[in-house]
């Protein structure tokens, strides 16, 4: 009898992060079985202590490369990961860690440490990408969990994943709900910004926050401008920038705009 | 139907209103949500806007206390009725893998019965160009011929206009003319107003029977058309003179890059439009493998996803992405269906985050023409 097709293996990794993003994958509840059903756990600390050797198949990566040590992990991984997907603002734009990289981290080091000689760090937060070839980029503070399921979904059945990368505008038009900034005057990173949450905040009549990062096409001057009219001074545009993806390069320049 | 203009109290408005839900329509129509105007469903009269009007200008819109009892007593806010007909997001059909065959069920739902109250003269030209778009050539759409059969619409006239209105100049309102089963015409007295009407069709006319209403006096009549001219001659202008040809000698107009550098390209104008129908479909697999489904979504022409052909995005600058859908929604949807995109709703100059109004843009190509670009003429030679 020909023996049963081998199940595709999973990674997890974990580098400077929250764990949010892979927890999304632990929260899937419903699906969690599919998804058990689907792939062979092989690393998901999270998940299981039981460790598989590579390679693998699929390699979900969380975090940001902020340590030596993590720097030259990453490069084990990409070589032991036949797909590498980064989840999360933190793998694809160096997350809220990033804020390190407008400071100076040493001065961090001797202020949170007792004994900062013993901490080795990077100058900079910088995303998986900077560091390896990266197939796929999820993006997130945390990651949706249906978009992470539909990226598991595409690399397994090996179609495109259906992650727009339009602005957060769209969804909320599509939900019927109605702009805060327009009808509000609320500051709002809606339309700079990359749909995929479902547009939660301002279903909450709260502006966007910008977690899933720059939309592909973002005209941050622009939507700038119209927020000086609004009354949002220069050091609360500074700070609306620099969240979970100050490090994407459309909202770190726009940063520096405002300094 | 030989029905002449009618007057109707409020009373009988919600006979109206009760008389509809009987049928078994679900009653959609402008209620106060979010600090807008907005379409939703229709209890009871007390769901309406009683009271409230709403001031707009580009990019901004504020919800405002009339002082009086007016129901209709504001323009139209985000939501136009194309969310009804054309939802924002539809599931074409599933797949499932069955012993080695594929499965198909298509969308199976009936398709729900609308009853709209308060479609105003803008939004019924609007209806006409979907219905153009979507079933007036050789491919008809089955989802919104579903929906669109069987809407009965009440129209409701414009008696003020707001600041980014300019229905006139594209003759679409504000005046309903066509296109309803009755039409109403508010008029207000303090905290009382009752309506003066004209039946559209047979379904108005035998809805009408149903409801407690006597013939419109001569007076009343030209009253309630009095209110409505008033309301054509407090807008916004666009010159349609020549239009098209204009926008065809400007393609290379310096004000495009002018208006993408204040453009977000973040697609507001196109989902906030009333006639504005593009779609992508979207292929979803579950983790198993077993069931695949289609969704359509409204999608845009601001978006690079939307343009990518094998290769790449072939509109990638915010300036190509907007003369597209200017010279669309103002020329080429004139060669492409014979009637103008644009009804003059002014919803794209109000929901557009930073205000860009296309009125200003259109004004702003008058006066340069440095264009380079002819269109074929019908003969084909080149002008």
């Amino acid at each position: 009898m020909p023996s049963k097709p081998r199940k595709p293996t999973l990674a997890v990794w974990k580098f400077a992060s929250c764990d949010g993003c892979q927890l999304s994958l632990l929260d899937c509840e419903d699906e969690l079985l599919a998804v058990a059903g689907a792939v062979q756990n092989a690393h998901f600390l999270e998940a299981s202590s039981t460790v598989m050797p590579g390679p693998y198949d699929l390699s979900l990566v969380e975090g940001s490369i902020t340590t030596p040590h993590d720097a030259l992990r990453i490069q084990a991984i990409r070589k032991n990961s036949r797909f590498l997907v980064t989840i999360g603002a933190c793998a694809t734009a160096g997350g809220i860690q990033a804020l390190r990289n407008f400071a100076d981290v040493e001065e961090f080091t001797r202020i949170v440490y007792a004994r900062p000689e013993y901490i080795q760090t990077l100058k900079h937060s910088t995303p998986i990408s900077a560091h390896v070839l990266v197939d796929f980029e999820l993006r997130g503070c945390p990651v949706s969990k249906a978009q992470l399921l539909e990226v598991i979904s595409a690399f397994l059945h090996k179609r495109k994943p259906a992650i727009p990368q339009h602005s957060v505008c769209l969804e909320c038009k599509a939900r019927g709900t109605v702009c805060v900034m327009v009808a509000q005057g609320i500051p709002c990173l809606g339309p700079v910004t990359q749909a995929g949450c479902g547009a939660i905040c301002p279903a909450y009549q709260r502006g966007c926050y910008g977690c899933f990062g720059p939309q592909e096409n973002p005209n941050t001057v622009a939507l700038s401008a119209w927020w000086t009219q609004l009354g949002v001074d220069e050091a609360a545009q500074q700070r609306a920038f620099r969240t979970y993806n100050a490090g994407a390069s459309a909202f770190s320049k726009e940063a520096e705009r405002h300094g | 139907m030989s029905k002449g203009p009618f007057k109707l109290e409020r009373a009988g408005l919600l006979q109206l209103l009760q008389a509809l839900k009987t049928q078994g329509y679900l009653t959609l129509g402008p209620t106060v949500r979010e600090g807008a105007i907005v379409y939703d469903e229709l209890h009871r009269l007390e769901d309406l806007p009683i009271g409230y009007t709403d001031h707009q200008e580009g990019g901004s819109y504020r919800l405002e206390q009339r002082g009086d009892g007016a129901m209709f007593g504001y323009n139209v806010g985000p939501h136009s009725w194309k969310r009804f007909m054309h939802p924002p997001i539809l599931r074409l059909f599933r797949a499932r893998q069955a012993n080695g065959d594929l499965e198909f069920e298509s969308e199976g739902e009936a398709a729900p019965k609308y009853a709209f109250i308060g479609v105003r003269a803008c939004e019924l030209q609007a209806i006409r160009v979907q219905d153009r778009v979507f079933l007036g050539g050789p491919y008809q759409d089955p989802h919104y011929k579903a929906r669109r059969e069987q809407v009965f619409i009440v129209a409701v006239n414009c008696t003020q206009a707001g600041h980014t209105c300019f229905c006139a100049s594209v003759e679409s309102g504000p005046r309903a003319q066509t296109g309803f089963d009755l039409a109403l015409t508010e008029v207000v007295d303090g905290e009382h107003s009752y309506f003066v009407g004209e039946v559209g069709s047979e379904a108005g006319a035998r809805l009408l029977d149903r409801v407690a209403h006597r013939a419109a006096q001569e007076a009343e009549w030209n009253q309630a058309l009095a209110l409505v001219d008033r309301a054509a001659r407090q807008m916004r202008h666009l010159d349609t003179q020549g239009l098209k040809e204009r926008l065809y000698q400007s393609l290379e107009h310096p004000r495009w890059q002018v208006v993408a550098n204040r453009c977000l390209s973040c697609g507001n104008c196109t989902q906030v439009c009333p006639t504005c129908f593009c779609t992508s479909v979207e292929d979803h697999t579950d983790l198993a493998g077993q069931v695949a489904e289609r969704t359509r979504r409204w999608d845009s022409c601001f978006t690079a996803d939307f343009s990518y052909l094998h290769g790449g995005s072939v509109r990638v600058s915010t300036l190509a992405r907007y003369r597209q859908w200017l010279t669309h929604k103002l020329a080429s949807w004139q060669d492409q269906f014979g009637l103008l995109g644009c009804v003059g709703c002014g919803r794209c100059i109000t929901w557009c985050p930073v205000g860009i109004d296309l009125t200003e843009e259109v004004a702003a190509m008058n006066d340069v023409q440095t264009g380079r670009f002819a269109p074929k003429e019908a003969g084909g030679a080149h002008v």
